[in-house]
């Protein structure tokens, strides 16, 4: 559902408390809500306490690595002898996930927080806010919340009155899908074509410009100011399973669901209750076939999985899938498996920045197979043939865009043989597909 | 008749200039200032020529193939005159699964677009199919021109088309 609308009792609501609320956009409105006040308190704090408090949080990257926040923090050089910079990844684009543009499109204040916070731990005196070419909205609301934060002092030479200096600034993205992994970004940044960079060296010590550079997602950020506001102690005890995914997470849940939106819940929720209840279950007369949990790049699950699923990092782990960046794509009976995984791997084919041969070829290959099965003209071996190619994919390029492609169609034809097979026997209807 | 080519009219003067002068200053690099240049150019020419990626590589000190290399890596470059409202139509996965192919059928009948990527006669739209627009909760997601319209069907679209004339 689009905001304005009441959080469901059972959402756990943190960084969506103001989503809807339009008066929370301007910077008076977010300081009466409580607005920078977790800034001028981590001003008052030496950067590496900043940064311990982030680890003693459990903060993990929500952007789909789930690496710690804090521990990625600390990999900057600790004695500065040139500019550092910040990133954040607005990039928004991996199919399932649209939880980033409703955090800049309500609290742009509270993502411009918690970017300040997280320059002061890490020294940087420039921001970059990486926002995908499409997010035209967004990206007028970053700008116009940027301007008036400069213009009230919470930007610029001193921040907030103090001796630290920070400049932000929005950077366009203009279409690449790849420009959310956090090498192509940097590039993107630096005005070239958007492909990704063999590390290491890791961007903590060459980053944007050669400069050591921290990248962090966008609800990664905003979730700072509420672990420097209420502490770490608190921020942990979200907790209801893994004591290693703690605090809050946004869940995007789209396709065949009766109530498609963004829900906050606690980590450790499970997905049958964000299903069947906060989202009110499948569409009249269906039911549930499949999830892919954590955006379009992660191994699907089929129903006994997914009902059986909880939602943290290593509750989907156990399910052979990942959390990754929390865009749940529910596919109701209705669905046609084949086709979608064609249809993911067209995503992947169109999205490779054609570096690497394993990817630019590797995708390609998956969708025209899928398109000659779903032609009604496959055989049985082409099944072999893309579990094949799939292995070929992953693990073997420069990033891992080539194993996203592998993962949902690889798991897709292990748990639901017997659609592909329909296609490849005569069971089913050939599909035409354009080639 | 010969027709005498029309001269190409530089886009970074006066104003513009000083605009990207400012934009440069956010950046270590003239390098840097190339993604906002393009969009610069785009905004005011509609689309980015080939005397336009000439001029911005002369502007920016970069040679006129680096930025080919880089207009056409992105895909909301246009690297050819659009129709007046340029139509994007997410139909990946999420959007699929919610009819975004009904989507595109109606816009192409009520546009009059022969077909995807391509301009009505008059000249007033072009249909682009576009990987996930980020908006997978309120499919079908469009963005005509720089406005980002959710929930759109098929229902819907010739309502929607009233407003771009």
């Amino acid at each position: 559902m689009g905001y304005p609308h009441k959080p469901h009792p059972n959402e756990t609501v943190v960084l969506s408390e103001h989503f809807g609320d339009a008066e929370a956009r301007s910077y008076d409105g977010w300081v009466q809500r409580g607005g920078y006040e977790a800034l001028k308190k981590a001003l008052a704090m030496e950067p590496p306490a900043v940064i311990d408090e982030v680890k003693a949080a459990g903060l993990r990257g929500r952007g789909g690595a789930g690496f710690p926040a804090g521990v990625k923090w600390d990999f900057m050089p600790k004695k500065k002898t040139q500019p550092h910079y910040l990133c954040c990844n607005a990039d928004e684009s991996e199919p399932g996930t649209f939880k980033d543009r409703e955090i800049m499109r309500w609290t742009p204040h509270g993502l411009i927080e918690g970017c300040l916070i997280a320059a002061h731990a890490i020294r940087a005196e420039t921001v970059y806010i990486y926002i995908r070419g499409e997010f035209t909205e967004a990206i007028a609301i970053m700008e116009r919340a940027l301007a008036e934060a400069y213009d009230r002092g919470a930007l610029g030479k001193r921040v907030m009155g103090s001796e630290v200096a920070i400049d932000m600034y929005v950077h366009r993205g203009a279409g690449a899908y790849i420009c959310g992994e956090e090498t192509a970004l940097m590039n993107s940044i630096e005005g070239k074509r958007g492909n990704p960079r063999i590390r290491p060296p890791f961007p903590a010590a060459v980053g944007v410009f050669s400069k050591p550079t921290t990248i962090n997602n966008v609800e990664t950020l905003a979730s700072v100011p509420h672990i420097l506001n209420r502490g770490a102690a608190w921020y942990k005890s979200l907790c209801l399973s893994n004591p290693k995914s703690t605090g809050t997470k946004l869940m995007s849940v789209c396709g065949h669901i009766a109530k498609p939106g963004n829900y906050e819940v606690t980590m450790g929720f499970p997905m049958k209750d964000l299903i069947y209840d906060l989202c009110g279950g499948m569409q009249p007369g269906r039911t549930l076939k499949a999830v892919i949990p954590g955006g379009s790049s992660v191994p699907v699950l089929n129903r006994e999985e997914a009902e059986g699923c909880v939602l943290d990092y290593e509750g989907c782990v156990e399910k052979g899938t990942m959390l990754g960046s929390g865009g749940m794509i529910v596919f109701d009976d209705s669905a046609d498996m084949v086709y979608q995984m064609m249809r993911i791997a067209k995503f992947y084919a169109h999205e490779s920045c054609a570096q690497c041969t394993q990817c630019r070829e590797g995708t390609g290959w998956t969708v025209r197979i899928l398109q000659k099965i779903l032609a009604g003209e496959g055989a049985l071996q082409d099944l072999d043939l893309l579990l094949d190619i799939g292995e070929q994919m992953t693990g073997k390029t420069i990033c891992v865009l080539s194993d996203s492609c592998a993962a949902p169609v690889g798991s897709a034809i292990r748990k639901f043989r017997g659609e592909f097979e329909a296609y490849i026997n005569g069971a089913r209807r050939p599909v035409a597909v354009a080639v | 008749m010969m027709h005498e080519a029309t001269a190409y009219e530089p886009v970074f003067t006066g104003e513009r200039r000083a605009e990207l002068d400012r934009v440069l200053q956010r950046y270590p690099t003239k390098q840097a200032g190339l993604l906002p240049a393009l969009w610069m150019i785009q905004e005011q020419r509609g689309w980015i020529s080939e005397e336009a990626m000439v001029e911005v590589a002369e502007v920016l000190g970069l040679t006129p193939a680096y930025v080919e290399g880089v207009v056409t890596f992105y895909t909301m470059y246009h690297r050819h005159p659009v129709g007046k409202h340029f139509i994007q139509v997410c139909t990946t996965t999420p959007c699929n699964l919610c009819g975004a192919e009904g989507v595109v059928e109606a816009l192409l009948e009520r546009t009059g677009c022969r077909e995807l990527g391509a301009t009505s006669p008059d000249g007033r739209f072009t249909v682009v199919e576009v990987e996930c627009l980020g908006a997978c909760g309120f499919a079908t997601p469009l963005l005509i021109n720089d406005d980002f319209i959710e929930n759109v069907t098929p229902e819907t679209v010739p309502e929607l088309l009233k407003g771009y004339q």
